[in-house]
């Protein structure tokens, strides 16, 4: 559960969850949304009032660039640094598989045990699943990932643009 | 430690507070300072309802048996606290509502539909940049819905309302203007008076949100004079140490009574046939359906402790203890107060800002420490974007608070600082 000891706050903000969020990784939009392959979409979390503008370029299959402007806590920016450095250079399928590992990782209350094989240094979130109240920030950006992913791809998610 | 203003019998006062004696995780004691989100319970507030729903449990007004009698007795001696705890010119001027948001809606609403108080296309409701969305959405809906236009009073750099402006936002086409007395946000104690003045000398109706004003100012609506009185002011029970689910709406009776009902169904009704029904006249006029009964009786105990405590002497102590935490929170280094920096000129909830951290970490790394704030827009977010922010951190006491848990607040605050590498 969410009560957090000062072990359980160690858990929550491992050193790379507090690297990724002073030094995000593809921070910053990119390109132009109206390209050809590319959709962007804006994200909020309405209880906090998170942001994420995200833009996905997609070529050949293959997630060419991901681009975010956002505001939010530590959780919300690193969870979108470590999203742009798992999925860019991806296939569209593979990077699937990872969004939903790392959605499993994140719903599973602190139970499931991170495959670092897949999710490099995503496992550092496997302490937010423990806070209940925090999961939405993790998930912020990569939600809003997969609903521009399935904009370009025509596969929409029934999940619409969340501004 | 005492300062001035205290209230003197702080150590009994929080002994009423059976929560207030739990440990948290690692057994770090409580430090609450989340009340204007929510207050926490005096014992006699448990009891009454444990007491009501053990013995004397029943619906109201229409079961004709003792249990019946009972209950419907206590649900009407908890209008009368009501009615006493804001001073209200008449009892049944006092309306049971879900919250203070359904009591504004009720306003809203019934607004828009036919009667001497209708708004329509061509009239403006004026409201302020400083509400609780709950004090915007619904005059958004109003206006959307019947062509009017929505108006706002803009802030100033610290945090007051900008009045330079009254007399072309408050004009003939005014037609009611809502605003909050307190800042759930910035804290700023709003005048009232003045703009009631200013409101009744063209016509309009003054709606006051008294959701934060309750819990701290002594209300007497009586004793206003009728120009500067409001017509309609909504709190809700659980910042006033009693349950959720039971909000106030008081109405002054003559625009209660050219009000059209709100909800239909039992209870609000004088007679009903197939084609029409007659209204009963107020308060049922206004509480269609099985009111939530235990959460009156509730709330009738909880205004009822707040008046042995005195409002006056509540005040002070929110004055006290106010001064003092925007004295330790000032000395934490890049932190910025967001909202007046005169404890007499505001209310107990205090919004601020660290620099370098987000105020979800803040409050993530007080909650470690038993340090409970609240994070995030606080249902203000337009007040935010007025001061360039997207959320920040609050703080609010309330009778129960101490400087020791101010103290622990600052020190939490330090700590957060050196956990996130601040300088």
């Amino acid at each position: 559960m969410s009560t957090a000891n000062g072990q359980d706050l160690d858990a929550l903000y491992q050193e790379i969850i507090l690297d990724h969020y002073k030094n995000p990784h593809g921070k910053g939009l990119r390109g132009d949304a109206d390209a050809a392959g590319t959709a962007e979409v804006h994200h909020v979390n309405p209880t906090c009032g998170d942001e994420v503008t995200l833009r996905v370029h997609l070529a050949d299959g293959v997630v060419d660039d991901v681009s975010y402007d956002a505001v939010g806590c530590s959780i919300s920016q690193a969870s979108a640094s470590v999203l742009h450095d798992l999925v860019v250079g991806k296939g569209v399928d593979e990077a699937m598989a990872i969004h939903q590992e790392f959605l499993t990782l994140m719903q599973g209350k602190g139970a499931i045990e991170p495959d670092e094989e897949v999710l490099e240094d995503g496992i550092a979130f496997a302490g937010v699943a423990r806070f209940p109240a925090r999961v939405k920030c993790a998930l912020l950006s990569w939600m809003a990932w997969k609903d521009a992913t399935a904009r370009v791809t025509g596969a929409a998610t029934g999940e619409g643009d969340k501004a | 430690m005492t300062l001035e203003g205290l209230l003197p019998e702080l150590a009994v006062i929080r002994k009423d507070f059976p929560i207030l004696e739990r440990t948290l995780a690692g057994g770090l004691p409580l430090v609450y300072l989340d009340s204007a989100n929510t207050s926490q319970k005096p014992q006699v507030v448990i009891d009454t309802m444990v007491d009501h729903l053990e013995r004397h449990n029943a619906n109201i007004a229409r079961a004709m048996h003792q249990l019946g009698a009972e209950s419907t007795e206590a649900f009407e001696a908890a209008r009368d606290k009501v009615a006493a705890f804001i001073g209200a010119p008449e009892r049944d001027e006092v309306i049971f509502t879900k919250n203070a948001s359904e009591a504004l809606n009720l306003v809203a609403n019934t607004l828009a539909w036919p009667g001497d108080r209708q708004v329509g296309p061509g009239d403006e409701v004026v409201i302020t940049e400083m509400e609780h969305h709950s004090n915007i959405v619904p005059w958004q809906l109003l206006t959307q819905r019947t062509g009017a236009t929505l108006r706002w009073f803009g802030l100033t750099d610290d945090g007051q309302l900008d009045l330079s402006a009254i007399d072309e936002l408050i004009t003939e086409r005014t037609k009611v203007v809502s605003l909050t007395w307190v800042s759930n946000m910035l804290g700023t104690i709003n005048p009232i008076a003045e703009i009631t003045r200013k409101a009744h000398a063209v016509g309009a109706l003054v709606v006051v949100d008294a959701s934060q004003a309750a819990p701290q100012l002594p209300i007497d609506l009586a004793a206003m004079p009728a120009e500067e009185r409001p017509d309609l002011l909504a709190f809700t029970g659980h910042k006033v140490v009693g349950p959720t689910g039971i909000g106030v709406l008081w109405g002054s009776r003559a625009v209660l009574d050219v009000l059209p009902p709100f909800l239909g169904g039992g209870e609000m009704i004088e007679t009903v046939r197939m084609d029409v029904s007659t209204y009963a006249g107020i308060p049922h006029k206004f509480e269609a359906g099985t009111p939530p009964i235990v959460e009156a009786v509730g709330l009738g105990a909880a205004v009822d402790y707040l008046g042995h405590v005195g409002m006056e002497a509540i005040h002070r102590h929110e004055q006290a203890i106010t001064a003092y935490a925007l004295e330790g929170l000032q000395s934490v280094k890049g932190l910025t107060v967001l909202g007046p920096l005169d404890a007499t000129r505001r209310g107990g909830a205090i919004s601020f800002e660290v620099e370098g951290v987000h105020p979800h970490d803040i409050a993530q790394v007080l909650d470690s420490r038993g340090v409970a704030v609240r994070a995030g827009h606080h249902c203000a977010k337009p007040a935010h974007a007025r001061f360039g922010v997207q959320s920040s951190t609050r703080m609010s006491s309330y009778l129960y608070t101490e400087p020791r848990e101010i103290d622990a607040l600052v020190e939490a605050l330090e700590y957060t600082r050196s956990y996130f590498k601040l300088d």
